[in-house]
């Protein structure tokens, strides 16, 4: 079964890279959407069926944790895996986004195995029985 | 605490470690110089970052519109030419992970610190004055032929600001530091 993964970061640089790794994981995939903040990726999951979230911490408008927050607050999108990409490597804003939900992180700069590595289950255990 | 070494320390490993991550190019360390907060010519592209705490500073990158074209190229596997809104974003985001690593490390010495949103300029003949008077730790990489110069000043004082002035009109703006 293919998923659709949502990549929020407000550099068009990391976007870019990042659907170029995720196509490198071999994953199957089947549509990667972007949004540049939090609350333009509010609106692509009103929109749009989502399977996983890879999204920024440090962004302006809406932050990553913030996007978190109503993420998991919502019924309709709490079970939708969230992993954090982040230069963020203390443990304030990151302990944070685990309290919040996060089902992981992975710190910049990384490699498309680090990303494979982080998503290795976390697809598998998010898909309806 | 003499941060100095720990600073000059941190800033190698992140530009080295995320120029072979993200880029696949072991970039070669140069000289480590300091220098004060006096007005100083730039010609080029030049980002800045903010860190607040209980520290506060600034982190910032420059380099030539050639080394920033190279970057960008290495770093998304595209054709870059010019500077263009993908060079400068891709500046921005090398900024952003290099003094981000550099923050964590220090967050262990310093207490918590945030990081801002990075500011990217590129022009010729453009100034930029810090007006604090702190001293910045500079540290020049080689690729190849081009030079990429990293910079980080941090002080116990809990205001930084860092001002750009541009000739001609003579105004001035305060980065969000």
């Amino acid at each position: 079964m293919e998923s659709d993964v949502l990549v929020v970061d407000d550099s068009a640089a990391i976007r870019k890279i990042l659907q170029r790794v995720l196509r490198q994981t071999g994953m199957a995939i089947r549509t990667i959407h972007e949004a540049g903040d939090g609350q333009e990726a509010l609106e692509v999951m009103n929109a749009h069926k989502v399977d996983l979230v890879l999204t920024d911490i440090n962004m302006p408008k809406m932050d990553g944790l913030q996007f978190l927050a109503s993420v998991k607050a919502s019924a309709q999108w709490r079970q939708v895996p969230v992993v954090m990409i982040t230069t963020e490597g203390g443990e304030t804003k990151v302990g944070e986004a685990v309290k919040l939900g996060a089902a992981g992180y992975v710190r910049k700069p990384f490699t498309a195995d680090q990303i494979k590595e982080k998503l290795a289950g976390i697809l598998e255990s998010a898909r309806p029985l | 605490m003499n941060l100095q070494p720990i600073l000059v320390e941190s800033l190698s490993q992140a530009t080295a470690q995320v120029f072979s991550t993200m880029l696949g190019v072991e970039i070669v360390r140069g000289e480590i110089t300091t220098e004060d907060g006096r007005q100083e010519g730039n010609d080029g592209v030049v980002s800045f970052i903010g860190l607040a705490g209980e520290w506060a500073g600034t982190g910032s990158l420059s380099c030539s519109p050639v080394l920033a074209c190279r970057i960008c190229a290495a770093m998304l596997m595209c054709e870059a030419t010019a500077v263009n809104e993908e060079v400068l974003d891709a500046v921005a985001e090398l900024t952003n992970m290099i003094i981000g690593s550099v923050k964590t490390d220090m967050e262990t010495h310093l207490g918590p610190l945030g990081l801002s949103i990075p500011t990217v300029v590129f022009g010729r003949n453009f100034k930029t004055k810090s007006a604090g008077s702190s001293e910045w730790i500079v540290v020049k990489f080689h690729w190849e032929d081009e030079t990429l110069q990293v910079k980080i000043c941090l002080t116990p004082s809990g205001r930084s600001s860092h001002v750009m002035l541009h000739p001609g009109d003579g105004q001035a703006c305060a980065l969000d530091v």
